[in-house]
Protein backbone atom coordinates (compact mmCIF):
# COMPACT_ATOMS: atom_id res chain seq x y z
CA UNK A 1 0.00 0.00 0.00
CA UNK A 2 2.97 1.88 0.52
CA UNK A 3 4.84 4.34 -2.04
CA UNK A 4 6.08 7.07 0.26
CA UNK A 5 10.03 5.97 0.93
CA UNK A 6 12.14 3.47 0.27
CA UNK A 7 14.14 4.12 3.60
CA UNK A 8 13.96 1.86 6.24
CA UNK A 9 10.59 2.16 8.19
CA UNK A 10 11.22 3.01 11.41
CA UNK A 11 9.99 0.27 14.09
CA UNK A 12 10.15 1.76 17.53
CA UNK A 13 7.38 2.02 20.21
CA UNK A 14 5.27 5.45 20.56
CA UNK A 15 5.83 7.22 23.21
CA UNK A 16 3.50 7.34 26.32
CA UNK A 17 0.28 9.44 25.71
CA UNK A 18 -0.06 12.19 28.00
CA UNK A 19 -3.22 11.75 29.17
CA UNK A 20 -3.34 14.65 30.60
CA UNK A 21 -2.73 16.85 27.53
CA UNK A 22 -6.41 15.46 26.15
CA UNK A 23 -9.99 15.82 27.10
CA UNK A 24 -10.38 13.11 29.59
CA UNK A 25 -13.48 10.33 28.58
CA UNK A 26 -16.41 12.05 30.98
CA UNK A 27 -16.89 15.59 30.87
CA UNK A 28 -20.18 16.30 32.11
CA UNK A 29 -20.41 19.63 30.09
CA UNK A 30 -20.39 17.96 26.72
CA UNK A 31 -23.50 15.47 27.74
CA UNK A 32 -23.30 12.70 25.48
CA UNK A 33 -19.94 11.86 26.80
CA UNK A 34 -21.65 10.76 30.05
CA UNK A 35 -22.81 7.62 28.85
CA UNK A 36 -20.07 6.88 26.66
CA UNK A 37 -17.03 7.40 28.71
CA UNK A 38 -15.39 4.28 29.64
CA UNK A 39 -14.70 4.66 33.75
CA UNK A 40 -12.41 1.35 34.51
CA UNK A 41 -8.78 2.22 34.08
CA UNK A 42 -7.52 1.94 30.73
CA UNK A 43 -4.79 -1.22 30.69
CA UNK A 44 -1.62 -0.25 29.65
CA UNK A 45 0.31 -1.60 27.05
CA UNK A 46 3.91 -0.69 25.60
CA UNK A 47 3.27 -0.86 21.63
CA UNK A 48 3.26 -4.03 20.38
CA UNK A 49 3.89 -5.03 16.33
CA UNK A 50 -0.10 -4.61 16.40
CA UNK A 51 -0.19 -1.08 17.64
CA UNK A 52 3.40 0.07 15.74
CA UNK A 53 2.23 -1.13 12.45
CA UNK A 54 -0.52 0.69 10.61
CA UNK A 55 -1.69 0.66 7.35
CA UNK A 56 -0.15 3.56 5.15
CA UNK A 57 -1.81 5.16 1.60
CA UNK A 58 -0.68 5.79 -1.32
CA UNK A 59 -1.10 8.95 -3.39
CA UNK A 60 -2.82 6.61 -6.30
CA UNK A 61 -5.84 6.80 -4.30
CA UNK A 62 -6.37 10.48 -4.13
CA UNK A 63 -8.21 12.09 -7.04
CA UNK A 64 -7.51 15.52 -8.53
CA UNK A 65 -10.45 17.39 -6.57
CA UNK A 66 -9.86 15.54 -3.40
CA UNK A 67 -8.31 18.29 -1.55
CA UNK A 68 -10.31 21.01 -3.22
CA UNK A 69 -14.06 21.16 -0.83
CA UNK A 70 -14.88 24.23 -3.52
CA UNK A 71 -15.21 22.21 -6.42
CA UNK A 72 -15.22 18.31 -5.79
CA UNK A 73 -19.01 18.11 -5.33
CA UNK A 74 -19.56 21.21 -7.32
CA UNK A 75 -21.56 21.31 -10.30
CA UNK A 76 -19.21 21.86 -13.94
CA UNK A 77 -18.60 25.29 -13.79
CA UNK A 78 -19.96 26.34 -10.64
CA UNK A 79 -18.35 26.90 -6.78
CA UNK A 80 -19.40 26.37 -2.98
CA UNK A 81 -20.97 29.31 -1.40
CA UNK A 82 -18.51 31.02 1.25
CA UNK A 83 -15.06 33.10 1.82
CA UNK A 84 -12.32 30.90 0.01
CA UNK A 85 -9.61 29.80 2.12
CA UNK A 86 -6.65 27.42 1.62
CA UNK A 87 -5.60 25.32 4.62
CA UNK A 88 -2.10 24.30 4.89
CA UNK A 89 0.65 22.81 7.36
CA UNK A 90 2.91 20.06 8.22
CA UNK A 91 2.22 17.08 10.49
CA UNK A 92 4.86 16.45 12.71
CA UNK A 93 5.49 13.95 15.33
CA UNK A 94 6.42 14.85 18.60
CA UNK A 95 10.40 14.70 17.92
CA UNK A 96 9.65 17.49 15.61
CA UNK A 97 10.43 15.28 12.42
CA UNK A 98 7.90 15.66 9.53
CA UNK A 99 5.36 12.67 8.70
CA UNK A 100 5.48 12.27 5.07
CA UNK A 101 2.75 10.07 3.60
CA UNK A 102 0.02 10.72 6.36
CA UNK A 103 -3.86 10.42 5.45
CA UNK A 104 -5.85 13.50 6.44
CA UNK A 105 -9.02 13.27 5.93
CA UNK A 106 -11.08 16.66 6.55
CA UNK A 107 -15.09 17.36 7.16
CA UNK A 108 -16.76 20.49 8.20
CA UNK A 109 -20.36 22.40 7.78
CA UNK A 110 -20.89 24.67 4.95
CA UNK A 111 -20.52 28.64 4.86
CA UNK A 112 -24.38 28.72 6.51
CA UNK A 113 -22.98 26.00 9.51
CA UNK A 114 -25.04 23.43 7.94
CA UNK A 115 -23.93 19.99 7.13
CA UNK A 116 -24.91 17.72 4.50
CA UNK A 117 -26.17 15.13 6.57
CA UNK A 118 -29.82 13.22 7.11
CA UNK A 119 -29.57 14.07 10.81
CA UNK A 120 -28.48 17.66 10.49
CA UNK A 121 -31.68 19.59 11.28
CA UNK A 122 -30.20 23.12 11.45
CA UNK A 123 -32.51 25.43 9.49
CA UNK A 124 -29.35 27.00 7.44
CA UNK A 125 -29.81 25.80 3.61
CA UNK A 126 -27.90 23.50 1.82
CA UNK A 127 -25.18 24.40 -0.80
CA UNK A 128 -25.94 22.83 -3.67
CA UNK A 129 -22.43 22.96 -4.62
CA UNK A 130 -20.80 21.92 -1.30
CA UNK A 131 -19.99 18.21 -0.16
CA UNK A 132 -17.82 18.79 2.79
CA UNK A 133 -14.96 15.83 2.40
CA UNK A 134 -11.76 16.34 1.43
CA UNK A 135 -8.32 14.38 1.91
CA UNK A 136 -4.97 15.26 1.29
CA UNK A 137 -1.84 12.82 1.94
CA UNK A 138 1.66 14.49 3.19
CA UNK A 139 4.65 15.24 0.67
CA UNK A 140 7.72 14.13 2.11
CA UNK A 141 8.61 16.58 4.01
CA UNK A 142 5.20 16.63 5.87
CA UNK A 143 3.43 19.34 4.12
CA UNK A 144 -0.01 19.74 3.07
CA UNK A 145 -2.85 22.00 1.67
CA UNK A 146 -6.17 21.97 0.71
CA UNK A 147 -8.78 25.02 -0.46
CA UNK A 148 -12.13 24.92 0.69
CA UNK A 149 -14.55 27.90 2.19
CA UNK A 150 -14.86 28.87 5.75
CA UNK A 151 -17.28 26.95 7.23
CA UNK A 152 -19.95 28.62 9.15
CA UNK A 153 -20.65 28.39 13.05
CA UNK A 154 -23.91 26.20 14.22
CA UNK A 155 -26.17 26.00 17.01
CA UNK A 156 -26.23 22.73 18.34
CA UNK A 157 -28.37 20.43 21.22
CA UNK A 158 -26.43 20.35 24.47
CA UNK A 159 -27.24 23.45 26.98
CA UNK A 160 -30.49 25.46 25.56
CA UNK A 161 -28.06 27.92 23.49
CA UNK A 162 -24.82 25.97 23.21
CA UNK A 163 -22.81 26.71 19.53
CA UNK A 164 -20.16 25.41 17.98
CA UNK A 165 -17.27 28.16 16.94
CA UNK A 166 -16.41 27.46 12.87
CA UNK A 167 -14.07 24.53 12.82
CA UNK A 168 -12.80 21.94 10.40
CA UNK A 169 -12.52 18.05 11.28
CA UNK A 170 -9.42 16.60 10.94
CA UNK A 171 -8.72 12.68 10.82
CA UNK A 172 -5.07 11.53 10.59
CA UNK A 173 -3.04 8.63 9.72
CA UNK A 174 0.55 8.21 10.73
CA UNK A 175 2.83 5.82 10.52
CA UNK A 176 1.65 3.65 12.99
CA UNK A 177 -2.50 2.25 14.58
CA UNK A 178 -1.13 3.81 17.99
CA UNK A 179 -0.92 7.38 16.47
CA UNK A 180 -4.38 7.36 15.18
CA UNK A 181 -6.02 10.95 15.57
CA UNK A 182 -9.41 12.66 15.14
CA UNK A 183 -9.58 16.32 16.08
CA UNK A 184 -10.58 19.40 14.85
CA UNK A 185 -9.56 23.09 13.99
CA UNK A 186 -10.39 26.33 14.75
CA UNK A 187 -9.44 29.59 13.39
CA UNK A 188 -7.21 32.52 15.05
CA UNK A 189 -9.92 35.41 16.52
CA UNK A 190 -12.95 33.26 17.33
CA UNK A 191 -14.22 34.71 20.27
CA UNK A 192 -16.81 31.44 20.46
CA UNK A 193 -13.77 29.17 20.77
CA UNK A 194 -13.68 29.78 24.28
CA UNK A 195 -17.23 29.39 24.93
CA UNK A 196 -17.63 25.56 23.62
CA UNK A 197 -18.19 22.63 25.61
CA UNK A 198 -16.63 20.77 23.18
CA UNK A 199 -13.50 22.86 23.29
CA UNK A 200 -13.26 23.02 26.78
CA UNK A 201 -13.23 19.20 27.50
CA UNK A 202 -9.88 19.77 26.70
CA UNK A 203 -8.38 21.13 29.88
CA UNK A 204 -4.82 22.84 29.60
CA UNK A 205 -5.13 26.38 27.64
CA UNK A 206 -1.91 25.89 26.03
CA UNK A 207 -3.10 22.41 24.15
CA UNK A 208 -6.46 24.09 22.81
CA UNK A 209 -4.45 26.85 21.66
CA UNK A 210 -3.15 24.22 19.33
CA UNK A 211 -5.95 23.50 18.12
CA UNK A 212 -6.47 27.42 16.49
CA UNK A 213 -4.75 27.88 13.20
CA UNK A 214 -3.67 31.50 12.37
CA UNK A 215 -4.20 33.21 9.29
CA UNK A 216 -1.12 33.54 7.22
CA UNK A 217 -0.66 36.07 5.69
CA UNK A 218 2.25 35.44 3.72
CA UNK A 219 0.65 32.62 1.92
CA UNK A 220 -2.67 34.60 1.30
CA UNK A 221 -2.79 34.68 -2.60
CA UNK A 222 -4.13 38.06 -3.51
CA UNK A 223 -7.69 38.60 -4.95
CA UNK A 224 -8.19 35.13 -4.56
CA UNK A 225 -8.11 33.24 -1.14
CA UNK A 226 -7.06 33.96 2.60
CA UNK A 227 -4.58 31.16 3.90
CA UNK A 228 -4.73 29.28 7.33
CA UNK A 229 -1.74 27.51 8.58
CA UNK A 230 -2.34 24.10 11.20
CA UNK A 231 0.24 22.09 11.91
CA UNK A 232 -0.84 18.76 13.22
CA UNK A 233 2.02 16.59 15.65
CA UNK A 234 1.43 12.59 16.28
CA UNK A 235 2.71 10.82 18.66
CA UNK A 236 6.48 10.30 18.84
CA UNK A 237 8.56 6.84 18.79
CA UNK A 238 11.51 5.47 20.29
CA UNK A 239 14.67 4.45 18.85
CA UNK A 240 14.77 0.97 18.39
CA UNK A 241 18.91 0.72 18.56
CA UNK A 242 19.27 -0.24 22.26
CA UNK A 243 16.06 -2.38 22.59
CA UNK A 244 16.35 -5.63 24.14
CA UNK A 245 14.10 -7.70 21.40
CA UNK A 246 14.52 -10.82 20.69
CA UNK A 247 12.92 -10.55 17.66
CA UNK A 248 15.72 -7.98 16.33
CA UNK A 249 15.25 -4.57 15.26
CA UNK B 1 19.78 24.93 33.13
CA UNK B 2 20.25 22.24 30.86
CA UNK B 3 19.41 21.66 27.56
CA UNK B 4 15.91 21.87 26.37
CA UNK B 5 14.66 17.96 25.20
CA UNK B 6 12.71 19.99 22.07
CA UNK B 7 10.07 18.13 22.18
CA UNK B 8 6.10 18.86 20.72
CA UNK B 9 3.25 18.33 22.29
CA UNK B 10 0.88 15.44 20.58
CA UNK B 11 -2.22 17.37 18.99
CA UNK B 12 -5.36 17.18 21.34
CA UNK B 13 -8.21 15.03 20.77
CA UNK B 14 -11.56 16.11 19.63
CA UNK B 15 -14.82 14.26 19.41
CA UNK B 16 -15.45 12.82 15.59
CA UNK B 17 -18.70 14.21 16.32
CA UNK B 18 -22.14 13.29 14.97
CA UNK B 19 -20.94 13.30 11.04
CA UNK B 20 -17.80 11.80 11.43
CA UNK B 21 -19.12 9.67 8.24
CA UNK B 22 -19.28 12.79 6.22
CA UNK B 23 -15.43 12.89 5.84
CA UNK B 24 -14.64 8.91 6.55
CA UNK B 25 -17.32 7.32 4.50
CA UNK B 26 -18.98 9.99 2.70
CA UNK B 27 -20.35 7.34 0.20
CA UNK B 28 -22.51 5.53 3.52
CA UNK B 29 -23.19 9.46 4.10
CA UNK B 30 -25.38 9.70 1.08
CA UNK B 31 -22.55 12.56 -0.35
CA UNK B 32 -21.90 10.40 -3.71
CA UNK B 33 -19.49 11.30 -6.44
CA UNK B 34 -16.60 12.69 -4.39
CA UNK B 35 -14.38 9.64 -3.98
CA UNK B 36 -15.17 5.79 -5.74
CA UNK B 37 -15.38 4.16 -3.19
CA UNK B 38 -15.52 4.64 0.96
CA UNK B 39 -12.07 3.97 2.06
CA UNK B 40 -11.29 0.63 4.52
CA UNK B 41 -15.42 -0.57 2.80
CA UNK B 42 -13.07 -4.18 1.59
CA UNK B 43 -10.13 -5.65 3.34
CA UNK B 44 -10.49 -8.71 0.86
CA UNK B 45 -10.76 -10.17 -2.57
CA UNK B 46 -11.46 -13.74 -4.50
CA UNK B 47 -7.65 -14.16 -3.73
CA UNK B 48 -7.05 -13.55 -0.10
CA UNK B 49 -5.29 -16.44 1.61
CA UNK B 50 -6.71 -18.03 4.83
CA UNK B 51 -9.98 -18.42 6.40
CA UNK B 52 -12.44 -16.43 5.28
CA UNK B 53 -14.57 -14.81 8.90
CA UNK B 54 -16.78 -12.24 9.93
CA UNK B 55 -16.59 -10.07 12.58
CA UNK B 56 -19.71 -8.27 13.38
CA UNK B 57 -20.94 -6.38 16.70
CA UNK B 58 -22.34 -3.05 18.16
CA UNK B 59 -20.62 -0.60 21.05
CA UNK B 60 -23.30 -0.25 23.33
CA UNK B 61 -23.29 3.42 25.76
CA UNK B 62 -23.90 3.08 29.66
CA UNK B 63 -27.23 2.89 29.53
CA UNK B 64 -27.68 -0.44 27.37
CA UNK B 65 -28.03 1.79 23.74
CA UNK B 66 -26.07 0.30 20.58
CA UNK B 67 -24.28 3.72 19.04
CA UNK B 68 -26.04 4.53 15.98
CA UNK B 69 -23.52 6.79 14.66
CA UNK B 70 -20.13 5.29 15.67
CA UNK B 71 -17.11 4.68 13.22
CA UNK B 72 -15.11 1.17 14.01
CA UNK B 73 -11.76 0.57 12.56
CA UNK B 74 -9.88 -2.50 12.69
CA UNK B 75 -6.49 -3.65 12.05
CA UNK B 76 -5.23 -6.71 11.63
CA UNK B 77 -2.04 -9.53 10.31
CA UNK B 78 -2.99 -11.50 7.65
CA UNK B 79 -3.68 -15.59 7.79
CA UNK B 80 0.42 -16.09 8.21
CA UNK B 81 0.43 -13.34 11.09
CA UNK B 82 2.13 -10.25 9.08
CA UNK B 83 1.51 -6.60 9.02
CA UNK B 84 0.60 -5.08 5.22
CA UNK B 85 2.70 -2.49 6.56
CA UNK B 86 5.89 -0.72 5.80
CA UNK B 87 7.16 -1.17 9.80
CA UNK B 88 6.56 -4.81 9.48
CA UNK B 89 9.90 -6.24 8.48
CA UNK B 90 9.90 -9.82 8.99
CA UNK B 91 8.48 -10.74 5.75
CA UNK B 92 5.63 -9.59 3.35
CA UNK B 93 2.33 -9.64 3.68
CA UNK B 94 -0.67 -10.89 1.50
CA UNK B 95 -0.68 -8.40 -1.02
CA UNK B 96 -4.57 -9.37 -1.57
CA UNK B 97 -5.13 -8.45 2.02
CA UNK B 98 -5.39 -4.45 3.57
CA UNK B 99 -5.57 -5.36 7.11
CA UNK B 100 -7.41 -2.58 7.49
CA UNK B 101 -11.12 -2.40 7.74
CA UNK B 102 -13.56 0.79 8.43
CA UNK B 103 -17.01 0.33 9.23
CA UNK B 104 -19.46 3.15 10.48
CA UNK B 105 -22.39 1.36 12.94
CA UNK B 106 -25.56 1.32 11.14
CA UNK B 107 -28.67 3.37 11.23
CA UNK B 108 -30.87 1.09 12.27
CA UNK B 109 -29.40 -1.08 14.77
CA UNK B 110 -26.11 0.28 15.49
CA UNK B 111 -24.19 -3.02 13.99
CA UNK B 112 -20.44 -3.13 12.54
CA UNK B 113 -19.59 -5.77 10.01
CA UNK B 114 -16.16 -7.02 8.59
CA UNK B 115 -15.94 -9.36 5.86
CA UNK B 116 -11.75 -10.95 6.96
CA UNK B 117 -9.87 -13.26 7.36
CA UNK B 118 -8.92 -15.20 10.40
CA UNK B 119 -5.03 -13.88 11.72
CA UNK B 120 -2.29 -15.37 12.45
CA UNK B 121 -0.23 -15.07 15.79
CA UNK B 122 2.28 -12.16 16.14
CA UNK B 123 5.40 -12.28 18.63
CA UNK B 124 5.11 -9.78 21.69
CA UNK B 125 7.71 -8.08 22.54
CA UNK B 126 9.88 -10.84 24.00
CA UNK B 127 9.38 -13.51 21.34
CA UNK B 128 6.47 -15.02 22.77
CA UNK B 129 3.57 -15.33 20.48
CA UNK B 130 0.41 -13.65 21.24
CA UNK B 131 -2.31 -15.21 20.77
CA UNK B 132 -4.75 -14.36 17.39
CA UNK B 133 -6.03 -10.83 17.63
CA UNK B 134 -7.23 -8.19 15.82
CA UNK B 135 -7.10 -4.22 16.81
CA UNK B 136 -9.76 -1.97 17.32
CA UNK B 137 -10.68 1.84 17.16
CA UNK B 138 -13.85 3.64 17.82
CA UNK B 139 -14.82 6.73 17.92
CA UNK B 140 -18.12 8.83 17.90
CA UNK B 141 -20.12 11.58 18.93
CA UNK B 142 -19.41 11.93 22.76
CA UNK B 143 -16.40 10.13 22.54
CA UNK B 144 -13.20 12.63 23.70
CA UNK B 145 -10.27 10.63 22.54
CA UNK B 146 -10.57 7.23 20.52
CA UNK B 147 -10.73 3.94 21.80
CA UNK B 148 -8.13 1.29 21.65
CA UNK B 149 -9.15 -2.34 22.42
CA UNK B 150 -8.71 -5.56 21.15
CA UNK B 151 -11.03 -8.68 19.68
CA UNK B 152 -9.79 -12.06 20.60
CA UNK B 153 -11.04 -15.75 19.43
CA UNK B 154 -13.33 -17.56 21.33
CA UNK B 155 -11.90 -20.90 19.81
CA UNK B 156 -8.06 -19.97 20.02
CA UNK B 157 -8.52 -21.25 24.43
CA UNK B 158 -5.64 -22.46 24.16
CA UNK B 159 -3.65 -19.57 22.45
CA UNK B 160 -5.37 -17.09 24.53
CA UNK B 161 -4.58 -18.63 27.75
CA UNK B 162 -1.01 -17.91 26.86
CA UNK B 163 -1.43 -14.83 25.82
CA UNK B 164 0.26 -11.85 27.41
CA UNK B 165 -2.09 -9.21 26.93
CA UNK B 166 -4.70 -11.34 28.58
CA UNK B 167 -2.46 -12.66 31.07
CA UNK B 168 -2.06 -8.88 32.78
CA UNK B 169 -5.67 -8.40 33.16
CA UNK B 170 -5.84 -8.29 36.86
CA UNK B 171 -9.29 -8.66 37.23
CA UNK B 172 -9.84 -11.68 35.92
CA UNK B 173 -13.71 -11.68 34.84
CA UNK B 174 -13.28 -9.36 32.42
CA UNK B 175 -11.01 -11.17 29.86
CA UNK B 176 -14.40 -12.42 28.79
CA UNK B 177 -14.71 -8.80 27.11
CA UNK B 178 -12.17 -9.14 24.62
CA UNK B 179 -12.95 -12.76 23.54
CA UNK B 180 -15.48 -13.00 20.45
CA UNK B 181 -17.79 -15.84 20.78
CA UNK B 182 -18.12 -18.04 17.40
CA UNK B 183 -21.28 -19.09 15.26
CA UNK B 184 -20.38 -20.68 12.19
CA UNK B 185 -17.90 -18.04 10.58
CA UNK B 186 -19.26 -15.25 12.37
CA UNK B 187 -17.64 -14.01 15.59
CA UNK B 188 -19.87 -11.32 17.50
CA UNK B 189 -18.11 -8.44 19.39
CA UNK B 190 -20.37 -6.84 21.20
CA UNK B 191 -18.49 -3.24 22.73
CA UNK B 192 -19.08 -2.01 26.38
CA UNK B 193 -18.38 1.55 26.77
CA UNK B 194 -19.36 1.75 30.39
CA UNK B 195 -20.80 -0.57 33.24
CA UNK B 196 -20.74 -4.62 34.58
CA UNK B 197 -19.37 -5.40 31.28
CA UNK B 198 -17.27 -2.79 30.29
CA UNK B 199 -14.96 -3.84 27.69
CA UNK B 200 -11.26 -3.39 28.77
CA UNK B 201 -9.65 -0.21 26.67
CA UNK B 202 -6.03 -0.01 26.37
CA UNK B 203 -3.30 2.72 26.73
CA UNK B 204 -1.65 2.08 23.93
Amino acid sequence: MSDISNKKPETGAFFQRDRAWHAPALTPGYKTSVLRSPQKALLSLDGTISEITGPVFGHSILGELDNDLIHNFARPGESAIGERIIVHGRVLDERGKPVPGALLEFWQANAGGRYRHRKETYLAPLDPNFGGCGRAITDADGTYRFRTIKPGPYPWPNGVNDWRPAHIHFSIFGHGFAQRLITQMYFEGDPMIWKCPIVTTIPDRRAIEQLIAPLDWANTIPMDARAYKFDIVLRGRRSTLFENRLEGN
Amino acid sequence: MVQELGYLKESPSQTAGPYVHIGCTPNFAGIAGVYETDLGSSMVNDKTLGERITVRGRVIDGGGTPLKDALVEIWQADAAGLYNSPSELRGAADPNFTGWGRCPTSADEGVFTFETVKPGRVPYKDGRRMAPHITFWIVARGINIGLHTRMYFADEAEANAEDPLLARIEHRHRVATLVAPRKGSIYTFDIHLQGEKETVFLDI
